[in-house]
């Protein structure tokens, strides 16, 4: 590999990751790339680099997180970072002040990365204001998960060869999803046609001015798509609010092998997880051989190794 | 092949709104279908072998959808049947009613839906469909599953005579309902200002020493309903106003575009708060009658056409809910025989025209809800209602079908009666003289 390609040379232009939304095309692109080579350090046998040894990354969930945080733990671990884990009971209300004197302690302790995930919207941009090190986030409320997006992306870009020109169906909770709005920018900035379903009770105000077509059948909305991203229904809002009932989501907006059908044949099926069987996706179809749910998750890792690293040691803007 | 069976009605008067026929026109029935209409006063031969009807002097219409009527089945067997509601209906030249799901238990299911279409299926003689609750149990707290009861035959959504008062849930429903294209049909009482209420306040709930329901329980009520509506988008439907304020909001909201459509019930165009007159418990109703200022008010919307439909608001009491003080009696009165007759009064006083009645208790009811009916274009199910526009007659408690006889035009006289009822082209009631 020539020095003019090895993407570790190209500039990233920000020290935090903190939403898709700051990101251009050429950054994304960046990245991508990058986690292609990360991909590349976790398939070999010895999958540990030195790049990031003596470096502390410190990883701050308010909210519950296994996937996530296992993944960013790993990530960090594989690049050579000591990785702390923190878990601030997520039952423990966090006023705005608490949460800066936490990012305060955080920082005396002079960490070089905080990866951070927090119930409420724009609470890791708060945070980051106030540290010295880089933040990433891990997501924020209904706000943004840029990491999952990028997952996402890296995902159909390997399978599919590009990202640009594809249509992406979006279906389930786009109200409460961070991974909808980091994806609805995303693949905008790619080139991708992106199309959410979901009832209009799970749909935020203005959501085509997102750039997205609506629709609230997924007969209608899967028509053509070269990829299905089904997101999860969080259990309390299953019951009775804002959709009646488990059997009737699963019944309308429930993705089984026929609905499947609707789609291009070789469509992708995608879930950010953890699934709910049987609600917003059959185990058919979560099993079957469109699914690419695992290659996601190998994937997340790759993101990760390769974002954590770009922001500590490849420099960026970080000062 | 089995010859079709053909009936022809020849010698009326038509009126169908929805091809704005309104003169001498003969209609046939194939295989329970209409199969051509001639218009015109020239007899054309009936083809041979069809039965004919002479309906000669007589108005010929399509069968009348009565988009609110409560029945007792479940629940209440010994107030109203399917089966029996279906036979008041028949008399009355309704020929399609939408049930209310205010039964016990409450239609919030899949299977109760089921339990109704099949008991109507193989009871009743005119069509019923049937109504769903908006929240599980009427509860007001989690939505019934719109989609699934949809699918099962319900065509309208209705909390029955509650209203939904969490702001956010209400909201919800229409948000969500929208998206099956269901319309919610709400009664627009604000519960608190009604709460202790018995009959519309005034000088005559004062003279009779009995608590009032003011106007204003209605209009809030309402308002709120149509800010949320416009909010949501959702179809909308008042099922009953009754005061000119009511208009006005529907009015101006209608005006603006917004999917808003009202009903009033044949009571209100017809009494007013005076006939109440020594405690009658029969005219305790909801929302109470109002004042004639307010009834001319509705007269008024329903020709201008602010007010789209007309409905019996059918509720059968035994008299044993009724045999009590004002205060304590039960609230409701039936409806389905006298819609027709009492709809007649407003036509021969000349406050609205036969069309115009006829649209509102058929064609337009059947195009806010889905139904089919509500009209006699070629194609369609040959459901039909022959009247006679002026033969008079006095309301007795012994004619009166319905299992419950709380009819609040007991000893009324009316001009005009249905005399015949046709569903799918088979007569289902004649009138006896």
């Amino acid at each position: 590999m020539s020095n003019e390609n090895n993407s570790l040379l190209k500039p990233f232009p920000h020290r935090h990751l903190l939403g898709i939304a700051e990101l251009s095309p050429q950054d994304i692109s960046l990245l991508l790339e990058r986690a292609n080579e990360a991909v590349q350090v976790s398939r070999q046998e010895e999958k540990k680099k030195a790049v990031l040894k003596g470096r502390t990354q410190i990883n701050l969930f308010f909210e519950a997180s296994t996937r996530t945080q296992s993944s960013f733990e790993l990530a960090g671990k594989r690049l050579g970072a000591d990785v702390m884990n923190m878990s601030v009971a997520s039952s423990s209300v966090i006023k705005g002040e608490t949460l800066i004197d936490t990012a305060m302690t955080l920082n005396a302790m002079k960490p070089d990365l905080l990866v951070v995930r927090h119930q409420s919207a724009g609470a890791v941009e708060l945070l980051a204001n106030k540290v010295d090190c880089s933040v990433i986030n891990a997501g924020d409320g209904s706000h943004e998960h840029p990491t999952q997006a990028l997952l996402d992306a890296l995902t159909i870009q390997r399978k599919r060869g590009k990202i640009e020109g594809l249509t992406v169906a979006i279906c389930g909770d786009i109200l409460h999803s961070r991974v909808a709005r980091s994806n609805i920018i995303l693949l905008n900035a790619m080139g991708a046609r992106v199309r959410v379903i979901a009832p209009s009770t799970l749909l935020p105000g203005n959501v085509e001015k997102l750039g997205v077509e609506v629709f609230r059948r997924m007969e209608d909305g899967l028509k053509d798509v070269d990829v299905v991203m089904m997101l999860r229904l969080q259990r309390e809002r299953m019951a009775g609010a804002l959709v009646p009932s488990v059997r009737e989501y699963f019944r309308f907006y429930g993705l089984d092998v026929d609905r499947l059908k609707i789609a291009k044949s070789d469509a992708l099926v995608m879930h950010p997880g953890p699934m709910n069987r049987g609600v917003e996706i059959a185990s058919e179809v979560a099993d079957g051989p469109q699914s690419v749910i695992e290659a996601q998750v190998e994937m997340g890792v790759a993101v990760r190794m390769a974002i954590i690293e770009t922001l500590i040691s490849a420099g960026g803007a970080n000062g | 092949m089995v010859k079709a069976r053909k009936l022809m009605i020849a010698g009326g008067h038509m009126v169908d709104p929805s091809q704005g026929l309104d003169g001498p026109a003969s209609l046939l029935i194939s295989n329970g279908k209409i199969e051509a209409i001639n218009k015109g006063a020239s007899n054309i031969a009936a083809p041979e072998g069809a039965e004919t009807i002479d309906a000669s002097g007589k108005h010929v219409f399509p069968g009348l959808v009565d988009a609110r009527v409560f029945v007792g089945e479940p629940g209440s067997e010994h107030r109203e049947t399917i089966a029996s509601a279906s036979q008041a209906a028949a008399a009355g030249g309704v020929t399609s009613f939408i049930m209310m799901p205010e039964t016990d238990p409450v239609i919030d299911d899949v299977s109760l839906v089921d339990f109704v279409r099949r008991a109507a299926r193989d009871n009743a003689i005119v069509r019923v469909y049937p109504a769903a609750a908006v929240t599980k149990g009427f509860e007001g707290k989690e939505l019934s599953e719109f989609g699934l009861l949809q699918e099962a035959g319900a065509v309208m959504l209705t909390e029955g005579k509650r209203s939904v008062r969490n702001n956010l849930t209400f909201r919800h429903a229409l948000t969500y309902a929208r998206d099956f294209g269901l319309t919610i049909s709400k009664e627009t009482v604000e519960p608190d200002l009604s709460s202790n209420g018995v009959m519309n306040e005034g000088l005559v709930a004062t003279h009779l020493g009995l608590p009032g329901i003011p106007r204003e329980a209605e209009i809030i009520a309402l308002e709120r309903d149509l800010r949320i509506a416009a909010l949501t988008g959702g179809n909308y439907h008042a099922a009953k106003i009754s005061t000119s304020d009511s208009a006005k909001a529907i009015a101006d909201y209608k005006k603006q575009g917004h999917k808003v459509t009202c009903g009033i019930s044949i009571n209100h165009l017809t009494l007013n708060e005076n006939d109440v007159g020594r405690y009658r418990t029969y005219l305790k109703l909801a929302p109470p009658l109002r004042s004639e200022d307010d009834r001319q008010a509705m007269i008024e919307a329903l020709r201008e056409g602010t007010i789209d439909i007309i409905v019996s608001s059918h509720d059968p009491h035994d008299a044993d809910t009724k045999r009590h003080p004002f205060e304590e009696a039960a609230e409701g009165a039936i409806g389905l025989e006298t819609l027709f007759s009492a709809a007649m009064r407003l036509y021969h006083n000349d406050e609205i025209g036969l069309a115009r009645l006829i649209e509102a208790m058929s064609t337009r009811p059947a195009e806010i809800f889905g139904l089919p009916g509500g009209t006699l274009k070629p194609g369609s199910n040959a459901d039909i209602a022959i009247a006679d526009l002026d033969v008079p007659f006095v309301v007795h408690e012994e004619m009166i079908v319905s299992r419950s006889k709380n009819t609040p035009f007991e000893g009324e006289r009316f001009s005009g009666k249905v005399l015949q009822t046709l569903v799918d082209g088979h007569i289902v009631y004649t009138a006896t003289e």
